[in-house]
């Protein structure tokens, strides 16, 4: 919970220079994921890259997209609808906003 | 796995809901007696959640125009409006709300719904990119799993947001739509229009706006928020229901578009459902009419509006963030809102009552929409009993049990 809201701090503080521009580690956007996920983390069962997003935590579908969403623009891509659908893991997210920025 | 093992989550849920006694998505309006009174369960109540802003469900020229176009033309058209189902009066309809909006087309639909499902989804297709906000109602939802366009959601009424997504398409080819929503059901918050329709022109997307719940509430004619922002002009596409202000049930699409009837051969909600019977297009004609001469129900929308929003604000409740046709009621979690909306019907009071996952930010709410025809007495009695019950619930804060702990 700490997590989050330090996060929460930190972009009211700075806006919209919080947009990532330079080049983004793979870790960097897996620990970005998980300290949103943090919330909705079951028991003492740390987060992972093979978490299940959807099953693992008790994050509902529309939160999730939320989350999506904040991701988003904290990585500046966008992420089809169609394509969130099809991602279930930690991993799977992160690869997905690797190969968006890559791409842009 | 058997069929419903999906939906075991939300069985639980609906479990617990059930708990209380009543089942709120089964209640049962056992006589309606006007815009504003039902019975139910057996006594009667007070309605305060059923989107009958200008209480036009029982005005007699509405109604008389109804039982004329049944005894003229019969109870259902049987067929859909590309085969038997387009009769004159449906033509009248479309005509008649293109001028309402000043645009040059109109096609008219079954339900709302439909409307929204079938427009959305053929007017972004494969390659294009379909852009709508967070909160947008379950049509819009829909619309996107059938379109074959990217979609990409926005925050809720953020511009800023919207424009990031636009900026990030960059030069890719396709076309852009933008749906946006004139004020949001749950909460009773509306879109800054002005401000999207001038992300939108930068970007050279197309804007298609809902008007559902502010046709007949906002605007001097009554067109809805792309009137009161002055942008009708910029909206490409604007969608509405006859289910709220008019009263009925039907959805339409407006656009100045040159091309717009190619839309009658390509949306399938529009072709392959029948059309609306005589006496929905008669009474919405005619309803039409009303909202037109009667401006006054609009003041009166909105006295009642702020004597509802502002009683409930002054006793301390957490309410949507502005005054709104619909008033939103903030609840802390799910069972407190189950539990204080059976209280208000015991007490003879109905509304909506919203739960997640029909709600954004996991929110649980009483859902209140206010008439024309509600009197004052009514709604300060409605701010009355509900301030008991918050109380009750410790939603407010008990100030007598605070006085005796001092002690």
């Amino acid at each position: 919970m700490r997590t989050a809201h330090e996060l929460t701090v930190e972009n009211d503080g700075i806006a919209d220079t919080m947009i990532l521009t330079r080049s983004v580690s793979r870790a960097e956007v897996v620990r970005e994921i998980c300290a949103h996920l943090e919330p909705y983390q079951v028991g003492e069962k740390p987060i992972t890259g093979e978490t299940v997003i959807a099953k693992d935590l008790t994050i509902d579908s529309l939160a999730i997209m939320d989350m999506v969403m904040e991701l988003e623009d904290r990585f500046d891509v966008s992420i089809p609808m169609s394509v969130i659908a099809e991602i279930h893991t930690v991993d799977q997210l992160a690869d997905t906003i690797g190969d968006l920025r890559a791409r842009a | 796995m058997g069929l419903f093992d999906r939906h075991a989550g939300l069985l639980d849920a609906y479990r617990d809901v059930r708990t209380t006694g009543y089942d709120p998505f089964q209640i049962r309006m056992e006589r309606v007696l006007s815009p504003t009174k039902a019975i139910i369960n057996g006594r009667e109540t007070l309605l305060v959640g059923t989107n009958n802003y200008f209480g036009l469900t029982f005005d007699p020229s509405c109604m008389e125009a109804a039982i004329e176009a049944i005894r003229a033309e019969g109870t259902g058209t049987t067929g859909s409006r590309i085969a038997n189902g387009s009769y004159s009066e449906h033509v009248a309809l479309e005509k008649e709300i293109a001028e309402f909006y000043g645009k040059k087309h109109c096609m008219v639909f079954t339900t709302g719904y439909q409307a929204n499902l079938g427009v959305i989804s053929t007017l972004a297709g494969q390659g294009d990119f379909l852009l709508i906000d967070a909160d947008s109602h379950a049509s819009i939802y829909d619309a996107c799993k059938m379109t074959q366009a990217e979609v990409v959601r926005f925050k809720h009424n953020d511009p800023s947001s919207l424009e990031a997504r636009l900026r990030r398409l960059g030069d890719k080819p396709g076309n852009r739509v933008v749906v946006l929503e004139g004020i949001y059901s749950m909460l009773g918050d509306s879109a800054p229009l002005r401000a999207f329709v001038d992300v939108c022109k930068k970007y050279g997307a197309y804007v298609l706006i809902d008007e559902a719940h502010s046709l007949g509430a906002l605007g001097e004619h009554g067109r809805g928020l792309c009137e009161s922002t002055g942008v009708i002009d910029d909206c490409h596409f604007i969608v509405g229901t006859f289910s709220k202000t008019l009263g009925a049930i039907g959805g339409y699409c407006v656009s100045d578009d040159p091309d717009f009837d190619i839309l009658r051969v390509t949306v399938r909600s529009y072709m392959f459902t029948a059309s609306l019977p005589p006496s929905i297009v008669a009474s919405v004609r005619q309803a039409l009419r009303v909202v037109k001469a009667r401006p006054e129900l609009r003041r009166q929308l909105w006295d009642n509006v702020a004597t509802l929003y502002d009683g409930l604000k002054a006793q301390g409740f957490t309410l949507g963030p502005e005054h709104g046709p619909v008033v939103g009621v903030h609840l802390p979690d799910r069972m407190t809102a189950i539990g204080f909306w059976r209280a208000m019907l015991d007490a003879g009071i109905y509304v909506n009552v919203a739960v997640p996952p029909a709600t954004p930010n996991g929110v649980s709410l009483l859902r209140c929409s206010l008439c024309a025809v509600h009197t004052k007495e009514q709604l300060d009695h409605m701010v009355e009993v509900m301030t008991g019950i918050g109380r009750q619930f410790g939603v407010l804060p008990d100030k007598q049990l605070r006085a005796a702990g001092a002690r």
